[in-house]
Protein backbone atom coordinates (compact mmCIF):
# COMPACT_ATOMS: atom_id res chain seq x y z
CA UNK A 1 0.00 0.00 0.00
CA UNK A 2 2.60 2.57 0.64
CA UNK A 3 4.09 1.82 -3.16
CA UNK A 4 0.83 2.35 -4.51
CA UNK A 5 1.22 5.17 -7.00
CA UNK A 6 0.29 8.78 -6.25
CA UNK A 7 -3.18 8.15 -7.95
CA UNK A 8 -3.60 4.83 -6.67
CA UNK A 9 -3.71 6.01 -3.53
CA UNK A 10 -5.84 9.04 -3.84
CA UNK A 11 -8.25 6.13 -5.75
CA UNK A 12 -8.83 4.44 -2.94
CA UNK A 13 -9.28 7.65 -0.52
CA UNK A 14 -12.02 8.59 -2.66
CA UNK A 15 -13.65 5.44 -3.13
CA UNK A 16 -13.63 5.04 0.83
CA UNK A 17 -14.62 8.21 0.98
CA UNK A 18 -17.53 8.24 -0.67
CA UNK A 19 -18.77 4.97 0.50
CA UNK A 20 -18.04 6.58 3.92
CA UNK A 21 -20.61 9.35 2.65
CA UNK A 22 -23.41 7.31 1.95
CA UNK A 23 -22.97 5.62 5.01
CA UNK A 24 -23.72 9.12 6.43
CA UNK A 25 -26.38 9.37 5.03
CA UNK A 26 -28.24 6.02 6.88
CA UNK A 27 -26.81 6.96 9.98
CA UNK A 28 -28.98 10.30 10.00
CA UNK A 29 -32.21 8.93 9.60
CA UNK A 30 -31.56 6.68 12.52
CA UNK A 31 -30.75 10.20 14.41
CA UNK A 32 -33.63 11.75 13.04
CA UNK A 33 -35.43 8.99 14.49
CA UNK A 34 -34.56 10.76 18.19
CA UNK A 35 -37.25 13.63 17.47
CA UNK A 36 -39.91 11.21 17.02
CA UNK A 37 -42.22 11.86 20.28
CA UNK A 38 -42.56 8.25 21.28
CA UNK A 39 -40.28 7.41 24.03
CA UNK A 40 -37.27 6.57 21.94
CA UNK A 41 -39.41 3.65 20.55
CA UNK A 42 -38.62 4.11 16.79
CA UNK A 43 -34.78 5.05 17.35
CA UNK A 44 -34.20 2.08 19.88
CA UNK A 45 -36.19 -0.67 17.26
CA UNK A 46 -33.59 1.27 14.05
CA UNK A 47 -30.33 0.32 16.71
CA UNK A 48 -31.30 -2.77 17.78
CA UNK A 49 -31.98 -3.79 13.92
CA UNK A 50 -28.29 -2.03 13.27
CA UNK A 51 -27.04 -3.83 15.82
CA UNK A 52 -28.20 -7.76 15.00
CA UNK A 53 -29.17 -8.27 11.75
CA UNK A 54 -26.61 -10.26 9.95
CA UNK A 55 -25.90 -8.41 6.85
CA UNK A 56 -25.84 -4.78 8.96
CA UNK A 57 -23.15 -6.97 10.57
CA UNK A 58 -20.85 -7.82 7.79
CA UNK A 59 -21.63 -4.24 6.53
CA UNK A 60 -20.01 -2.99 9.73
CA UNK A 61 -16.88 -4.73 8.71
CA UNK A 62 -17.26 -2.89 5.38
CA UNK A 63 -17.51 -0.08 7.20
CA UNK A 64 -14.39 0.00 9.12
CA UNK A 65 -12.47 -1.03 6.32
CA UNK A 66 -13.65 2.18 4.53
CA UNK A 67 -12.78 3.91 7.63
CA UNK A 68 -9.14 2.11 7.96
CA UNK A 69 -8.39 3.06 3.86
CA UNK A 70 -9.62 6.40 4.06
CA UNK A 71 -7.82 7.44 7.65
CA UNK A 72 -4.73 5.26 6.42
CA UNK A 73 -3.95 6.67 3.26
CA UNK A 74 -4.91 10.32 4.27
CA UNK A 75 -2.17 10.23 7.04
CA UNK A 76 0.14 8.65 4.53
CA UNK A 77 -0.80 11.20 1.21
CA UNK A 78 -0.43 14.11 4.07
CA UNK A 79 2.73 13.03 5.01
CA UNK A 80 3.99 12.53 1.71
CA UNK A 81 2.81 15.97 0.71
CA UNK A 82 4.51 17.65 3.87
CA UNK A 83 7.72 16.41 2.41
CA UNK A 84 7.19 17.46 -0.83
CA UNK A 85 7.97 21.19 0.32
CA UNK A 86 10.54 20.99 3.21
CA UNK A 87 11.85 24.55 3.25
CA UNK A 88 8.30 26.86 3.46
CA UNK A 89 7.53 30.14 1.99
CA UNK A 90 8.17 33.32 4.11
CA UNK A 91 5.14 34.53 3.01
CA UNK A 92 2.37 32.32 2.67
CA UNK A 93 0.01 31.51 -0.34
CA UNK A 94 -2.44 33.85 -1.68
CA UNK A 95 -3.59 31.58 -4.34
CA UNK A 96 -7.22 31.80 -5.13
CA UNK A 97 -8.33 28.01 -4.36
CA UNK A 98 -11.42 26.21 -3.60
CA UNK A 99 -13.64 26.67 -0.67
CA UNK A 100 -11.48 25.30 2.79
CA UNK A 101 -9.85 22.62 0.47
CA UNK A 102 -6.14 23.67 1.80
CA UNK A 103 -7.67 22.37 5.55
CA UNK A 104 -9.05 19.15 4.91
CA UNK A 105 -6.03 17.79 6.51
CA UNK A 106 -7.18 19.49 9.44
CA UNK A 107 -10.74 19.32 9.66
CA UNK A 108 -10.31 15.40 8.77
CA UNK A 109 -7.96 14.99 12.21
CA UNK A 110 -10.96 16.83 14.18
CA UNK A 111 -13.96 14.25 12.75
CA UNK A 112 -11.09 11.59 13.74
CA UNK A 113 -11.38 12.89 17.29
CA UNK A 114 -15.05 13.00 17.20
CA UNK A 115 -14.77 9.82 15.70
CA UNK A 116 -13.37 8.33 18.79
CA UNK A 117 -15.09 10.22 21.40
CA UNK A 118 -18.17 8.72 19.70
CA UNK A 119 -16.49 5.31 19.85
CA UNK A 120 -16.21 5.27 23.18
CA UNK A 121 -19.90 6.66 23.71
CA UNK A 122 -21.79 4.44 21.62
CA UNK A 123 -19.94 1.93 20.10
CA UNK A 124 -18.05 0.24 23.32
CA UNK A 125 -21.50 -0.27 24.74
CA UNK A 126 -22.60 -1.70 22.36
CA UNK A 127 -19.88 -4.56 21.83
CA UNK A 128 -19.99 -5.06 25.05
CA UNK A 129 -16.51 -3.56 26.30
CA UNK A 130 -18.33 -1.15 28.97
CA UNK A 131 -20.56 -2.92 31.42
CA UNK A 132 -24.33 -0.85 32.08
CA UNK A 133 -24.26 0.99 35.64
CA UNK A 134 -25.43 -1.26 38.28
CA UNK A 135 -29.10 -1.78 39.00
CA UNK A 136 -29.78 -1.49 34.78
CA UNK A 137 -29.82 -5.06 32.95
CA UNK A 138 -28.85 -3.69 29.58
CA UNK A 139 -27.83 -0.41 27.87
CA UNK A 140 -30.29 2.16 26.57
CA UNK A 141 -29.04 3.85 23.05
CA UNK A 142 -31.73 6.45 23.44
CA UNK A 143 -31.33 7.24 27.21
CA UNK A 144 -27.78 7.61 27.02
CA UNK A 145 -28.14 10.10 24.05
CA UNK A 146 -30.52 11.91 26.19
CA UNK A 147 -28.06 11.85 28.65
CA UNK A 148 -25.22 12.84 26.94
CA UNK A 149 -27.25 15.86 25.26
CA UNK A 150 -28.20 17.05 28.22
CA UNK A 151 -25.29 18.41 29.08
CA UNK A 152 -24.93 21.64 26.77
CA UNK A 153 -20.74 21.40 26.46
CA UNK A 154 -21.13 17.87 25.13
CA UNK A 155 -23.54 19.03 22.55
CA UNK A 156 -21.75 21.63 21.42
CA UNK A 157 -18.61 19.70 20.96
CA UNK A 158 -21.02 17.71 19.62
CA UNK A 159 -22.59 20.46 17.17
CA UNK A 160 -18.55 21.96 16.33
CA UNK A 161 -17.39 18.75 15.16
CA UNK A 162 -20.91 18.13 12.91
CA UNK A 163 -19.75 21.69 11.28
CA UNK A 164 -16.03 20.76 10.85
CA UNK A 165 -17.28 17.31 9.18
CA UNK A 166 -20.03 19.78 6.63
CA UNK A 167 -16.58 21.73 5.64
CA UNK A 168 -14.85 18.82 5.11
CA UNK A 169 -17.31 17.15 3.00
CA UNK A 170 -17.92 20.10 0.85
CA UNK A 171 -14.87 20.13 -0.57
CA UNK A 172 -14.65 16.14 0.04
CA UNK A 173 -17.51 15.17 -2.83
CA UNK A 174 -16.44 17.19 -6.08
CA UNK A 175 -12.70 16.30 -5.26
CA UNK A 176 -13.31 12.61 -5.17
CA UNK A 177 -15.14 13.21 -8.43
CA UNK A 178 -12.19 15.56 -9.49
CA UNK A 179 -9.87 12.74 -8.61
CA UNK A 180 -11.79 9.41 -10.12
CA UNK A 181 -11.97 11.65 -12.88
CA UNK A 182 -15.44 11.89 -13.78
CA UNK A 183 -14.70 16.01 -13.69
CA UNK A 184 -16.92 16.69 -17.00
CA UNK A 185 -17.56 19.99 -18.51
CA UNK A 186 -21.55 19.64 -17.91
CA UNK A 187 -21.89 18.32 -14.78
CA UNK A 188 -18.93 19.77 -12.36
CA UNK A 189 -21.12 22.60 -11.61
CA UNK A 190 -23.89 20.54 -10.68
CA UNK A 191 -21.33 18.26 -8.36
CA UNK A 192 -20.49 20.98 -6.46
CA UNK A 193 -23.33 22.64 -5.75
CA UNK A 194 -25.04 18.89 -4.85
CA UNK A 195 -21.80 18.15 -2.75
CA UNK A 196 -22.78 21.74 -0.96
CA UNK A 197 -26.03 20.87 -0.30
CA UNK A 198 -25.53 17.79 0.86
CA UNK A 199 -22.76 18.98 3.14
CA UNK A 200 -25.18 21.47 4.47
CA UNK A 201 -27.57 18.48 4.97
CA UNK A 202 -25.65 16.06 6.78
CA UNK A 203 -24.07 19.29 9.75
CA UNK A 204 -27.60 20.39 10.08
CA UNK A 205 -29.37 17.20 10.20
CA UNK A 206 -26.78 15.60 12.96
CA UNK A 207 -26.73 19.28 14.50
CA UNK A 208 -30.72 19.45 15.15
CA UNK A 209 -30.70 16.12 17.19
CA UNK A 210 -28.51 17.89 19.95
CA UNK A 211 -30.29 21.41 19.77
CA UNK A 212 -33.80 19.48 19.83
CA UNK A 213 -32.98 18.01 23.15
CA UNK A 214 -31.69 20.54 24.57
CA UNK A 215 -34.29 22.99 23.72
CA UNK A 216 -37.25 20.44 23.65
CA UNK A 217 -37.00 18.00 25.95
CA UNK A 218 -35.96 19.05 29.13
CA UNK B 1 8.50 55.13 -8.46
CA UNK B 2 10.32 53.23 -5.33
CA UNK B 3 10.05 49.84 -3.72
CA UNK B 4 11.63 48.21 -0.79
CA UNK B 5 12.49 44.38 -1.84
CA UNK B 6 13.08 41.98 0.54
CA UNK B 7 14.96 39.14 -1.92
CA UNK B 8 16.03 35.46 -1.18
CA UNK B 9 19.74 35.16 -1.53
CA UNK B 10 21.38 31.90 -1.86
CA UNK B 11 25.10 31.52 -2.47
CA UNK B 12 24.74 28.04 -4.00
CA UNK B 13 22.77 25.28 -3.78
CA UNK B 14 23.82 23.96 -0.18
CA UNK B 15 24.68 27.52 1.31
CA UNK B 16 22.03 28.46 3.73
CA UNK B 17 20.21 31.07 2.45
CA UNK B 18 17.97 34.28 3.48
CA UNK B 19 15.41 37.42 2.87
CA UNK B 20 17.67 40.28 2.47
CA UNK B 21 16.19 43.62 1.74
CA UNK B 22 17.09 45.96 -0.95
CA UNK B 23 15.87 49.26 -1.63
CA UNK B 24 15.39 50.67 -5.62
CA UNK B 25 14.30 54.30 -6.60
CA UNK B 26 13.32 55.54 -9.80
CA UNK B 27 11.43 53.22 -11.18
CA UNK B 28 9.03 53.74 -14.30
CA UNK B 29 5.37 52.51 -13.85
CA UNK B 30 6.02 51.34 -17.46
CA UNK B 31 8.59 48.70 -16.55
CA UNK B 32 8.39 45.29 -16.41
CA UNK B 33 9.34 43.14 -13.16
CA UNK B 34 12.23 42.29 -14.33
CA UNK B 35 13.50 45.67 -15.81
CA UNK B 36 12.98 46.86 -12.16
CA UNK B 37 15.59 43.69 -10.94
CA UNK B 38 17.53 44.97 -13.46
CA UNK B 39 18.08 48.02 -12.47
CA UNK B 40 18.46 46.51 -8.85
CA UNK B 41 21.21 44.92 -10.05
CA UNK B 42 23.01 47.05 -11.89
CA UNK B 43 22.94 49.46 -8.59
CA UNK B 44 24.23 46.04 -6.81
CA UNK B 45 27.37 45.99 -9.10
CA UNK B 46 28.36 49.64 -9.80
CA UNK B 47 28.06 49.20 -5.53
CA UNK B 48 30.61 46.52 -5.89
CA UNK B 49 27.45 43.58 -4.26
CA UNK B 50 26.66 40.82 -6.18
CA UNK B 51 23.43 40.61 -8.66
CA UNK B 52 20.32 39.08 -7.38
CA UNK B 53 20.19 35.47 -9.86
CA UNK B 54 16.76 34.55 -11.34
CA UNK B 55 15.95 32.60 -14.72
CA UNK B 56 14.28 34.25 -17.52
CA UNK B 57 15.04 33.95 -21.60
CA UNK B 58 12.28 35.75 -24.13
CA UNK B 59 10.52 37.65 -21.78
CA UNK B 60 7.44 38.15 -23.36
CA UNK B 61 5.47 35.28 -21.96
CA UNK B 62 6.25 32.20 -24.06
CA UNK B 63 9.31 30.18 -23.13
CA UNK B 64 8.33 29.58 -19.56
CA UNK B 65 12.14 30.32 -18.20
CA UNK B 66 10.74 32.71 -15.86
CA UNK B 67 9.27 32.09 -12.28
CA UNK B 68 9.53 33.98 -9.21
CA UNK B 69 7.11 33.65 -6.19
CA UNK B 70 6.25 37.22 -5.69
CA UNK B 71 4.24 38.19 -2.40
CA UNK B 72 2.91 34.95 -1.92
CA UNK B 73 1.66 34.16 -5.44
CA UNK B 74 3.73 32.68 -7.94
CA UNK B 75 4.19 35.12 -10.93
CA UNK B 76 2.88 38.01 -9.07
CA UNK B 77 -0.56 39.78 -8.81
CA UNK B 78 -1.94 39.47 -12.19
CA UNK B 79 -3.46 36.78 -13.55
CA UNK B 80 -2.94 34.65 -16.55
CA UNK B 81 0.54 36.36 -17.34
CA UNK B 82 3.78 35.20 -16.49
CA UNK B 83 6.33 37.24 -13.96
CA UNK B 84 8.41 38.92 -17.32
CA UNK B 85 4.92 39.83 -18.44
CA UNK B 86 4.34 41.40 -14.85
CA UNK B 87 4.57 45.53 -15.10
CA UNK B 88 5.26 48.02 -12.15
CA UNK B 89 2.47 49.47 -12.85
CA UNK B 90 0.55 46.68 -10.61
CA UNK B 91 2.32 47.81 -7.55
CA UNK B 92 1.70 50.23 -5.20
CA UNK B 93 4.45 53.06 -5.16
CA UNK B 94 6.60 52.64 -2.02
CA UNK B 95 5.26 48.95 -1.29
CA UNK B 96 7.27 46.21 0.09
CA UNK B 97 7.69 43.06 -2.65
CA UNK B 98 8.79 39.80 -1.10
CA UNK B 99 10.25 37.56 -4.26
CA UNK B 100 11.09 33.86 -3.44
CA UNK B 101 12.18 30.81 -5.25
CA UNK B 102 9.86 27.89 -6.10
CA UNK B 103 9.69 26.20 -3.42
CA UNK B 104 9.74 21.78 -3.96
CA UNK B 105 11.81 19.22 -2.78
CA UNK B 106 11.58 18.34 -7.01
CA UNK B 107 12.73 21.82 -7.53
CA UNK B 108 15.57 22.38 -5.58
CA UNK B 109 17.83 25.71 -5.35
CA UNK B 110 20.46 26.31 -6.68
CA UNK B 111 21.37 29.79 -6.41
CA UNK B 112 19.32 33.22 -5.04
CA UNK B 113 15.93 32.82 -6.87
CA UNK B 114 17.06 30.34 -9.58
CA UNK B 115 15.67 26.37 -9.20
CA UNK B 116 16.71 23.20 -11.09
CA UNK B 117 13.33 22.17 -12.79
CA UNK B 118 14.94 19.64 -14.17
CA UNK B 119 12.57 17.20 -12.71
CA UNK B 120 10.19 18.40 -15.18
CA UNK B 121 11.73 17.16 -18.02
CA UNK B 122 12.78 13.74 -16.48
CA UNK B 123 8.30 13.55 -16.69
CA UNK B 124 8.47 14.44 -20.40
CA UNK B 125 11.67 11.86 -20.96
CA UNK B 126 9.42 9.15 -19.29
CA UNK B 127 6.44 9.67 -22.06
CA UNK B 128 5.50 12.63 -22.73
CA UNK B 129 6.36 11.94 -26.24
CA UNK B 130 4.48 10.22 -30.06
CA UNK B 131 6.87 7.78 -31.84
CA UNK B 132 6.85 7.78 -35.15
CA UNK B 133 8.95 6.34 -38.07
CA UNK B 134 10.87 8.75 -40.01
CA UNK B 135 10.57 9.21 -43.29
CA UNK B 136 8.70 11.43 -45.78
CA UNK B 137 6.53 14.48 -44.67
CA UNK B 138 2.89 12.47 -44.40
CA UNK B 139 0.57 14.88 -45.87
CA UNK B 140 -1.11 17.17 -43.72
CA UNK B 141 -4.90 16.13 -43.78
CA UNK B 142 -3.69 12.04 -43.39
CA UNK B 143 -5.69 11.94 -40.24
CA UNK B 144 -8.77 13.91 -39.60
CA UNK B 145 -8.69 15.49 -35.99
CA UNK B 146 -11.66 16.75 -34.99
CA UNK B 147 -12.15 20.58 -34.69
CA UNK B 148 -12.98 20.54 -30.46
CA UNK B 149 -10.20 17.86 -29.97
CA UNK B 150 -7.45 19.76 -31.56
CA UNK B 151 -8.82 22.79 -29.53
CA UNK B 152 -8.52 21.01 -26.70
CA UNK B 153 -5.23 19.30 -26.98
CA UNK B 154 -3.99 23.04 -28.17
CA UNK B 155 -5.42 24.47 -25.02
CA UNK B 156 -3.55 21.46 -22.95
CA UNK B 157 -0.21 22.35 -24.98
CA UNK B 158 -0.08 25.93 -24.20
CA UNK B 159 1.38 24.40 -20.92
CA UNK B 160 4.73 26.40 -21.26
CA UNK B 161 6.45 23.93 -18.43
CA UNK B 162 7.33 26.96 -15.94
CA UNK B 163 6.43 25.35 -12.60
CA UNK B 164 3.92 27.65 -11.34
CA UNK B 165 1.55 25.32 -10.45
CA UNK B 166 4.36 23.23 -7.99
CA UNK B 167 4.75 26.38 -6.60
CA UNK B 168 0.94 27.48 -5.92
CA UNK B 169 0.19 24.03 -4.88
CA UNK B 170 -0.05 23.52 -0.96
CA UNK B 171 1.43 19.73 -1.65
CA UNK B 172 3.99 21.00 -4.27
CA UNK B 173 2.30 18.55 -6.76
CA UNK B 174 2.69 18.86 -10.50
CA UNK B 175 -0.64 16.92 -11.01
CA UNK B 176 -1.31 20.28 -13.67
CA UNK B 177 2.01 20.30 -15.27
CA UNK B 178 1.31 15.66 -16.19
CA UNK B 179 -2.03 16.62 -16.36
CA UNK B 180 -1.63 18.87 -19.54
CA UNK B 181 1.01 16.77 -20.76
CA UNK B 182 -0.44 13.65 -20.83
CA UNK B 183 -3.92 15.42 -22.22
CA UNK B 184 -2.82 17.38 -25.17
CA UNK B 185 -0.95 13.93 -26.57
CA UNK B 186 -3.90 11.81 -26.01
CA UNK B 187 -6.72 13.74 -27.13
CA UNK B 188 -5.16 13.74 -30.46
CA UNK B 189 -5.28 10.18 -32.57
CA UNK B 190 -1.36 10.56 -33.08
CA UNK B 191 -1.34 10.25 -29.43
CA UNK B 192 -3.54 7.69 -28.47
CA UNK B 193 -1.22 4.67 -29.79
CA UNK B 194 0.51 4.98 -26.73
CA UNK B 195 -1.56 6.44 -24.16
CA UNK B 196 -2.09 4.09 -21.58
CA UNK B 197 1.62 3.72 -21.61
CA UNK B 198 2.58 7.02 -21.61
CA UNK B 199 -0.26 7.83 -18.32
CA UNK B 200 1.97 5.00 -16.47
CA UNK B 201 5.56 6.07 -16.92
CA UNK B 202 4.68 9.79 -16.30
CA UNK B 203 2.96 9.51 -13.54
CA UNK B 204 5.73 6.90 -12.09
CA UNK B 205 8.26 9.01 -12.93
CA UNK B 206 6.20 11.92 -11.31
CA UNK B 207 6.25 9.88 -8.19
CA UNK B 208 9.95 8.98 -8.00
CA UNK B 209 10.78 12.53 -8.09
CA UNK B 210 9.33 13.43 -4.50
CA UNK B 211 6.46 15.53 -5.75
CA UNK B 212 3.21 15.98 -3.65
CA UNK B 213 -0.06 14.32 -4.06
CA UNK B 214 -2.87 16.88 -5.47
CA UNK B 215 -5.37 17.62 -3.51
CA UNK B 216 -8.06 19.09 -5.56
CA UNK B 217 -7.49 22.93 -4.27
CA UNK B 218 -7.24 24.07 -7.67
CA UNK B 219 -4.53 26.88 -7.41
CA UNK B 220 -2.69 25.71 -9.97
CA UNK B 221 -5.46 26.68 -12.36
CA UNK B 222 -5.80 29.92 -10.63
CA UNK B 223 -1.75 30.61 -11.16
CA UNK B 224 -1.17 29.22 -14.17
CA UNK B 225 0.26 31.46 -16.73
CA UNK B 226 -1.54 29.76 -19.36
CA UNK B 227 -5.24 29.29 -17.84
CA UNK B 228 -4.52 25.52 -18.23
CA UNK B 229 -7.65 23.88 -16.73
CA UNK B 230 -7.56 21.28 -13.94
CA UNK B 231 -10.20 19.13 -16.28
CA UNK B 232 -6.56 17.98 -17.82
CA UNK B 233 -5.95 16.31 -14.25
CA UNK B 234 -9.29 14.59 -14.17
CA UNK B 235 -8.61 13.58 -17.72
CA UNK B 236 -5.23 12.21 -16.73
CA UNK B 237 -6.38 10.27 -13.22
CA UNK B 238 -9.37 8.55 -16.03
CA UNK B 239 -6.79 7.58 -18.68
CA UNK B 240 -4.48 6.11 -15.56
CA UNK B 241 -7.06 4.57 -13.95
CA UNK B 242 -8.64 2.81 -16.96
CA UNK B 243 -4.61 1.89 -17.97
CA UNK B 244 -4.21 0.39 -14.76
CA UNK B 245 -7.59 -1.69 -14.75
CA UNK B 246 -7.48 -3.03 -17.91
CA UNK B 247 -3.78 -2.79 -19.38
CA UNK B 248 -2.35 -6.31 -20.44
CA UNK B 249 0.27 -7.38 -18.17
CA UNK B 250 3.57 -6.80 -20.19
CA UNK B 251 5.61 -9.58 -21.72
CA UNK B 252 8.94 -10.22 -20.09
CA UNK B 253 11.61 -11.61 -21.82
CA UNK B 254 11.48 -14.93 -20.48
CA UNK B 255 7.62 -15.19 -21.99
CA UNK B 256 8.60 -14.58 -25.51
CA UNK B 257 11.49 -17.13 -25.62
Amino acid sequence: MLLYSSITKKVFMALAGLFLISFLCVHLGINLMLLKDDGGRAFTEAATFMGTNALIKIFEIVLFAGFFIHIFFGLLVSGQNKSARPSPYAVSNHSETAPFSKYMFHTGIIVLIFLAIHFFDFYFIKIGLVAPPPGVPAHDFYHRTLLLFSSPWYSLLYITCFVVLGIHLNHAIQSAIQTLGWNHSKYMDAVKVIGSVYSCTIAAGFTLVPLFILFFRR
Amino acid sequence: MKFTLKIWRQKNATAKGEMISYDVAGISPDSSFFEMLDTLNQNLVMTGGEPVAFDHDCREGICGTCSLYINGRPHGPVKGVTTCQLHMRSFVDGDTIHIEPWRAKAFPVIRDLVVDRSAFDKIIQAGGYVSVNTGGVPDANTIPVPKEKSEAAMDAAACIGCGACVAACSNAAAMLFIGAKVSHLALLPQGKVEAAMRVQKMVACLDELGFGLCSNTYACEAECPKGISVANIARMNRQFIGAKLFSEKEKTVRDSL
